[in-house]
């Protein structure tokens, strides 16, 4: 038996006896993060494409989404911080080796796209309005300026949204600390999740039976490529270190098991690809089914990654 | 220059003093610390090995927290010291989040606070807060890259273990056993 104590009383708020410093706004920023990363990949490959027209779902409706997915996510993330004051200061300085500087600068980079892209579509949005007069005259000039450079915006945003969503996971994994999170699959495995609720919401807002098809099939193929990685994540683990080896205890019979596996592996990822393969083999099934349960399973997945990895150390 | 410091876990009878010295040194916020002492039990009743360890940040050579802080609060100074600057810190939590040891906390007023080998002391010659008050003197402290200094030759005389090595970060708190 081996059995280890603090004597001299030690009892850190938020760390003591377990670490945890990360709650939910930060889970919520990550997951509006990768929505946000996903949705607007999206909407630049369709725009790149020149296929605007087929797939407004993409490129107009859906793209509402992101504008207020990542303000509250900023809003969130801003919350999180103890030194609120200072927070200027992660932008007095870029830190190559920190990934949160890193997102930092991206999202400085993607969110103002992301209301520019809106606001291209504000004309359509409020057919009625009379652009010429009033308050937001002045609107019109910039609302041109950005359909004319439609395809530059394009393309800035699809590396860009493709590093918001990869930094995501790269955030955690960083962290040597935490054994469940430091692995070099915990990036590939956020984007994809955030391209895949993305697609969801597309699905979600489309009005085209085309669309949802083409997205359909898209989200089959990103769910797919998700659970390969779910997979290579704990095959990785199983086969690592010690640490390793105890922190996958965490989601392989540990606290995190039903959360991870039940409403994450079956409800969010395996059983809406079975509705979606349903649907595409022409059985009727409502899209938003499907959607919503892979956005569901997308936010309660990041919840229980920032959770369970805190809960996962080095034990000496 | 490299300053470390060795702690002798056969010396140690975990009286707490130098959490005592540290908080009262440092106006370390009541009911938080820089740094504890740990007991560690091995087997049961009547076969016990115990080891009492004095714990704080371990100023590593590869350090997480300096690597993983967005602003550069967290960085290491002359002696390999790592310290936090609170004017530049934004309190995100990710040095937390990095550290092996858990020894960095949020201060009451917002910033990552921990232990910064008494970088005040030091400067003047002096010995850090803890290591002066040990009533054991289970404590070395100086510069490992002088040979003549006295930490230098007890790491060369006694078998030694730091934490975590295995994490890759370089810890410079050596426990003689």
């Amino acid at each position: 038996m081996k059995e280890e104590l603090i004597i001299s009383g030690r009892n850190l708020p938020n760390i003591d006896p377990h670490l945890h410093l990360w709650h939910w706004p930060i889970s919520l920023y990550l997951f509006l993060g990768g929505l946000a990363a996903g949705i607007l990949f999206f909407a630049a490959m369709v725009t790149l494409f020149g296929k605007e027209n087929k797939f407004q779902g993409a490129v107009k409706w859906a793209t509402i989404i992101p504008p207020i997915g990542l303000s509250v996510g900023l809003m969130a993330l801003l919350y999180d911080l103890t030194h609120i004051l200072y927070a200027w200061r992660l932008f007095a300085a870029f830190r190559i080796t920190s990934p949160m500087s890193w997102g930092a600068w991206t999202l400085m980079l993607v969110t103002p796209l992301s209301f520019l892209w809106t606001l291209s579509y504000f004309k359509e949005y409020f057919p009625n309005w009379n652009w010429k007069e009033g308050l937001l005259s002045y609107l019109d000039w910039v609302i041109d300026f950005v359909n004319d450079n439609k395809k530059v915006i394009a393309w800035i945003l699809v590396p860009s949204t493709v590093l918001l969503g990869i930094y995501t996971g790269i955030l955690l994994s960083a962290f040597n600390a935490r054994p469940l999170w430091n692995n070099s699959i915990l990036g590939p495995l956020f984007l994809t999740s955030g391209l895949s609720t993305g697609a969801a919401s597309i699905i979600m807002l489309s009005k085209s039976h085309d669309e949802r098809r083409l997205f359909s099939m898209i989200d089959l193929v990103l769910i797919a490529i998700e659970l390969f990685l779910i997979v290579h994540l704990i095959m990785g683990m199983m086969a690592g270190s010690q640490v390793q080896l105890e922190a996958s205890q965490i989601i392989m019979g540990g606290e995190y098991t039903v959360a991870f596996w039940v409403f994450v592996v079956i409800l969010g990822l395996t059983f809406p690809a079975i509705l979606e393969i349903f649907e595409l083999i022409g059985y009727k099934v409502p899209a938003i089914v499907p959607a919503m349960l892979v956005i569901m399973g997308g936010l309660i997945f990041r919840f229980v990654m920032v959770d369970a990895g805190q809960l996962t150390r080095y034990l000496y | 220059m490299r300053y470390a410091m060795a702690i002798d876990t056969k010396k140690c009878v975990g009286c707490s003093d130098c959490v005592v010295a540290c908080q009262t040194e440092n106006n370390v916020p009541i009911g938080y610390c820089r740094d504890w002492i740990t007991e560690t039990v091995e087997g049961s009743y009547p076969n016990l090995a115990i080891e009492l360890r004095s714990e704080r940040c371990n100023h590593c050579d590869n350090a997480p927290c300096v690597r993983c802080c967005p602003t550069g609060a967290s960085q290491i100074v002359d002696g390999g010291i790592v310290i936090t600057v609170a004017d530049e810190c934004i309190g995100c939590g990710a040095c937390i989040e990095s550290c092996p040891y858990e020894a960095r906390y949020t201060h009451p007023d917002g910033y990552v606070d921990k232990c910064t080998f008494c970088l005040h002391r030091v400067e003047e010659g002096l010995l850090p807060a803890c290591v002066s008050v040990c009533p054991t003197n289970c404590m070395y402290f100086g510069d490992i890259d002088d040979p003549n200094s006295d930490i230098s030759k007890i790491l060369k005389n006694r078998k030694q273990k730091t934490l975590a090595p295995e994490a890759g970060t370089g810890p410079q708190i050596y426990y003689l056993s």
